[in-house]
Order: structure tokens, then C-alpha cells, then sequence
């Protein structure tokens, strides 16, 4: 009897063994597969966003020399900066010109590729093209255009018998300037996103249309915008904080002692210049933080409008 | 109706052109000026639009006084370190999240999500605090070194994962693979568009990055493209063909790249966006 049960109990104990191996096996092999990513988060991402919360309550001497505790200090003096609500007032003003702008046309000319337009393949590979160089080379190129001694733009406008415009040095236009390079070098991005879920539409809901006799523009409005919206949400959402991100045209465009700098000077700019030109990384993380906190407002009240717009088939 | 279909098309085609020439203008304005001498950049009066002859001097003036053979090293070197990286741990950390169960998963998945949902400079100071304290300033690793892992690829290779049919893994365990073979030989080569995808997006993200190598790398001789323009760009300051130049230098290698592989890098860029 005795060696029965022992043989019954051995029995299942071997399954039981065998399935938790296998289970198990598979376990190693996940924890093994995520383990390089997983702690290269940690290392990278997760320890770091603790780091400069922490950093945010101190005041950093300059080379090492130390940090104070200033508990809510930087904080307080954020409030209290003139700048910093510049490159607020700066970085929402630019993503209200840039987004808007690069969205609506850029699902324009998507509408317009997706038909059976010639060529239709070489104009999208050239709107893409401003996408791939790099943004200081552009920008470059760009300050020279808008040089307003021997910039090309201002040349033109002579010709059309416009005055001048200061382009980079004019604190009233630095801004629309910046926002105009923003739009030229996204447009061609959002327009290739777009164009694919323009693609997703079935072509008989047009036929269909067509048949009932709608006009094109009533097309647009009530099949195209409706089921390009998850697309449309996605490049909204993504071209937003692209554009709450700002810090490339800026830097090479605006240097600290312009007098544009005020009314162009960004938050990640400021982030910047704050924690490496004057090595102040305390200033520059509770900036960050700030950043953080616009972002996740950004983020919820849009979750939040979704559902008002957005169509998911 | 055959007529007014004509007219728009034509309407259509002009408003593209001048679009596209606008997308071009900018770059064709920077090759001509890369090769003008000082006084026709400068001159008004006439106004010059191309050179008289070209100045390909500008072109030698900008190399021997930047190593742009050390920038393009340094760059490309950047940029092939962290795709490798990005698609090699990406792939592995998503087919197991795709398609292995294990303790912890939906935690350490959610840790990846929320990397995506941060903005990135919030990590820019910590980072550097570490480069800078192993001692790395002015190499090719602080370069890549964000880039080592990518929660983006994970997340974008993940849902390429998810998308294969569960059967194939089904046979090829029964045909004796272990989970890696059946990973690295069946599902892997699946999901090539998926790799191209993020191959692609990585390469472009990591060559355009201006502020992580301007801060990481300050000798000039450990500069990418796009943190030894922004130098250059305040030394030569009124030297318009010269500046010119250099970012001619700096544009054209990911410009033929795109030239030769544009389907992959629309097509890449349409999907990596699409799938998120």
C-alpha cells in the first residue's frame, strides 16, 4: 500500500516536476529575452527621472563643488523668473503656429497623393527630404535665407517692392521665423503618416458617394477626416510634443545675447543653457520637471477630446 | 466633366510644384552658395544667383580646417552602434513580452510604456552625470550610450510580433527548437519589415540629435555632424560659402542614403508610426 501511494505521489510529483520545468524554462528564457532592455531602462530612464526630481530640490555649485538642499527654492524662483514664463509663453506660441499649420496642409497634400495623380510618387518622396538632414544644417541654411542684408527672402521681397523684414534680430517676427523652418521640415513627416491611413480607407465608400452624387469637399469633411482620425490623432498627439520639445532651430538660430532671444527662447532651450552653460542642473531639472507637468496636462485633456472626434472603425 | 477634371488636375499639379520647389529651394540655395566666392554671397547689386565658376576651394578650406573624415567616423559610428543595439535587445525584449509568459511581465511592460510617455530631457542630466563620472566624455560610446536600449523599438517590434500567426512557433517547437532557435530562426526573419522599420528610424533620429553630443562630446575631434555645425556655424560666422559648405558636407551622406533607399524610409517611417 505504502508503495503504492509512494508510486502514485512519485508519479504526479514527476508531471507536476515536468510541466514547472517547462513552465519555468519558459521564464528563464522571457526574464533572459527582456533582461538587456529591461535593465537598460532602469539604468538609463527610470533611475534618472528620480535622479532629476531629486536634483530639482538642490542647488548646484559649479564643477562638483557640491549641492545645497534648497528644498522648493528652485521651484519658487521659477515663479518668480521672467524667462521662464517666456519660454512658456514661447513654447506653447509655437506649437499653436507649427502644429495646426503642418497638420492641415499636410492632409491636404496626403488627399491630393491618394488618388491617381502622375507622379504622385516623386512629390512625396520630395516633401519628404527636409526629414533627413539634420536640423543644424538646416537652420543654417535658413538664417542665411532670412540674412536680411543678403538673405535671398528679403532680395525677393525688394524685387515685389516690400520692404525688408528682420527676420532673425526683430523680436516680433523671430518666433514666426522659427515656426516657418518647424513647418517646412515636419510637413513632408506627417504627410507620409497620413498618407497611410488614407490608405487604410475602403475605396467604396467613395464609390458609393460619388454614386449619391456628393461633391468632393463634402467627401472630405464627412469620409475622409472621419476615418483618418485615429491617424490624425496619432500625428496630433505626436506632433505636439515633438513641438512642446523645441530646442534645435532655437539653438542654432538665437544665441543668448540677441536681443530675440526673450521671445524665442524655449523650455528646453532654457533647460539647456540653464544646465550646462551655467551649470546650474539644479535650475534646469525643476525646468524639466516643469516641462513634465505642461506635457501630462497636454496629454490627459487630449486622451480626454479624443473621445469627442476620433473614430475607431 | 472630362474638361473641368483636366483643369483641376493641372491646378493641382501647379500647387504641388511650387510646394515641392519650396521643399527644394533651400537646399539648392545651399550648394550654389557653397560654391560662390565671398564677394558674390555678399553682392547685391547685381544680386548673384549662380557662380561665376565654382569654388570648390570652400569645400577644401571647410575639410582641412574640420576632420570631417573623424565627423563622419564618429557619426556613423554612432549610428551603427545604436541600431544594432535598438533592433537586437528591442526584438528579444518584445518577442518575449509578445509571446512568452513570465512573472512580472505586465510590470516590467508597463516600465516601457511609461519610458514612452516621458519626455526625453527629463533624463539628459542624469545621463550625463554618469557619462561624465565612468570617465567617457569624448567618446564614441557616450554617444550611443542613450541609445543603448530603446523602450520605442520594443513597443514597435512587440506589435510586429504580435501581428504572426501563433502556429508557426507551435510546429517549430515541435520540430525540436528551443524558445531562442524558434525565436531567432522562425519568428526573427518574419518580422524583417518590422527591423527595417526601426533600423531606419533609429539611424535618422540618432543622426539629426543635436544637444546630447554638443553636451557629451565637447572636443571638436569627438563632435558628430550636428554638434561640430553648431561650432562651426558661430566661428565662421560671415563667411557664407564656407558655412555653406560645411553643412553641405554634413547633409549629403544621409541624402544619397535616403536617395538610394527611399521606398524603405517612407515605407519604415509610415509603419513605425502606424503601429504605435
Amino acid at each position: 500500500m505504502r508503495r503504492d501511494y509512494r508510486r502514485i505521489f512519485g508519479k504526479e510529483w514527476n508531471t507536476v516536476k515536468k510541466v514547472s520545468k517547462k513552465t519555468r524554462n519558459e521564464w528563464y528564457w522571457g526574464w533572459f529575452m527582456v533582461a538587456p532592455t529591461i535593465l537598460g531602462l532602469i539604468v538609463l530612464n527610470i533611475i534618472p527621472i528620480f535622479q532629476t526630481l531629486y536634483l530639482s530640490f538642490f542647488k548646484s555649485g559649479a564643477f562638483g563643488k557640491g549641492n545645497i538642499f534648497v528644498g522648493l527654492d528652485n521651484y519658487k524662483r521659477m515663479l518668480s523668473d521672467g524667462q521662464v514664463w517666456h519660454a512658456v509663453k514661447n513654447t506653447i506660441e509655437y506649437t499653436c503656429m507649427v502644429v495646426p499649420v503642418t497638420i492641415v496642409i499636410a492632409l491636404l497634400m496626403a488627399v491630393a497623393l491618394n488618388g491617381k495623380l502622375k507622379g504622385k510618387g516623386i512629390y512625396r518622396t520630395i516633401y519628404f527630404v527636409p526629414m533627413v538632414a539634420a536640423p543644424a544644417a538646416v537652420t543654417m541654411v535658413w538664417k542665411w535665407l532670412y540674412n536680411s542684408q543678403y538673405g535671398l527672402i528679403n532680395h525677393v521681397l525688394n524685387k515685389l517692392g516690400m520692404d525688408s523684414v528682420n527676420w532673425i534680430d526683430d523680436p516680433r517676427v523671430a518666433l514666426i521665423s522659427i515656426s516657418i523652418i518647424g513647418i517646412w521640415s515636419t510637413i513632408g513627416y506627417s504627410m507620409v503618416l497620413l498618407l497611410a491611413g488614407l490608405q487604410e480607407i475602403p475605396r467604396d465608400y467613395y464609390e458609393a458617394s460619388d454614386i449619391d452624387g456628393a461633391s468632393k469637399v463634402k467627401q472630405f469633411f464627412s469620409i475622409t477626416v472621419p476615418l483618418v482620425s485615429p491617424t490624425l490623432f496619432f500625428v496630433l498627439v505626436t506632433s505636439i510634443i515633438t513641438a512642446m520639445q523645441v530646442f534645435d532651430v532655437i539653438y542654432m538660430m538665437i544665441d543668448v545675447t540677441s536681443p530675440s532671444y526673450d521671445s524665442t527662447v524655449s523650455l528646453v532651450y532654457l533647460f539647456y543653457n540653464n544646465s550646462f552653460k551655467y551649470s546650474d542642473k539644479g535650475y534646469g531639472s525643476a525646468i524639466v520637471m516643469l516641462l513634465l507637468m505642461i506635457i501630462m496636462v497636454i496629454t490627459v485633456i487630449q486622451t480626454k477630446l479624443q473621445k469627442k472626434w476620433v473614430n475607431y472603425m | 466633366m472630362e474638361r473641368k477634371r483636366k483643369i483641376i488636375t493641372f491646378i493641382l499639379h501647379i500647387v504641388l510644384i511650387i510646394g515641392a520647389f519650396v521643399m527644394v529651394l533651400p537646399f539648392l540655395w545651399m550648394v550654389l552658395t557653397a560654391l560662390k566666392t565671398v564677394s558674390e554671397s555678399t553682392s547685391m547689386n547685381p544680386f548673384v544667383f549662380f557662380p561665376k565658376t565654382m569654388q570648390w576651394e570652400n569645400f577644401k578650406i571647410v575639410i582641412e580646417q574640420n576632420d570631417f573624415i573623424q565627423l563622419y567616423f564618429n557619426t556613423f559610428a554612432m549610428m551603427a552602434l545604436r541600431v544594432f543595439c535598438a533592433v537586437l535587445f528591442s526584438a528579444m525584449a518584445a518577442y518575449a513580452f509578445a509571446r512568452l509568459e513570465f512573472p512580472g511581465k505586465n510590470f516590467l511592460f508597463g516600465l516601457v510604456l511609461f519610458q514612452m510617455m516621458v519626455p526625453a530631457q527629463i533624463f539628459v542630466v542624469p545621463q550625463y552625470l554618469m557619462v561624465d563620472k565612468m570617465g567617457f566624455r569624448n567618446t564614441v560610446f557616450a554617444l550611443v550610450f542613450p541609445g543603448l536600449v530603446s523602450a520605442f523599438g520594443t513597443f514597435l517590434m512587440r506589435q510586429f510580433f504580435m501581428g504572426l500567426p501563433k502556429e508557426l512557433e507551435e510546429s517549430a517547437r515541435l520540430d525540436g527548437c528551443n524558445i531562442w532557435q524558434t525565436f531567432w530562426k522562425v519568428m526573427l526573419p518574419l518580422t524583417r519589415s518590422g527591423l527595417v522599420a526601426l533600423g531606419i528610424f533609429t539611424a535618422l533620429f540618432s543622426f539629426k540629435d543635436l544637444m546630447w553630443p554638443l553636451i557629451v562630446n565637447s572636443n571638436s575631434d569627438a563632435a558628430t555632424l550636428s554638434s561640430a555645425l553648431a561650432k562651426i556655424s558661430s566661428a565662421y560666422s560671415v563667411n557664407y560659402p564656407q558655412l555653406m559648405a560645411a553643412a553641405v558636407l554634413a547633409v549629403w551622406p544621409m541624402m544619397l542614403i535616403y536617395m538610394v533607399f527611399q521606398k524603405q524610409f517612407i515605407e519604415g517611417i509610415a509603419t513605425s508610426g502606424g503601429k504605435l
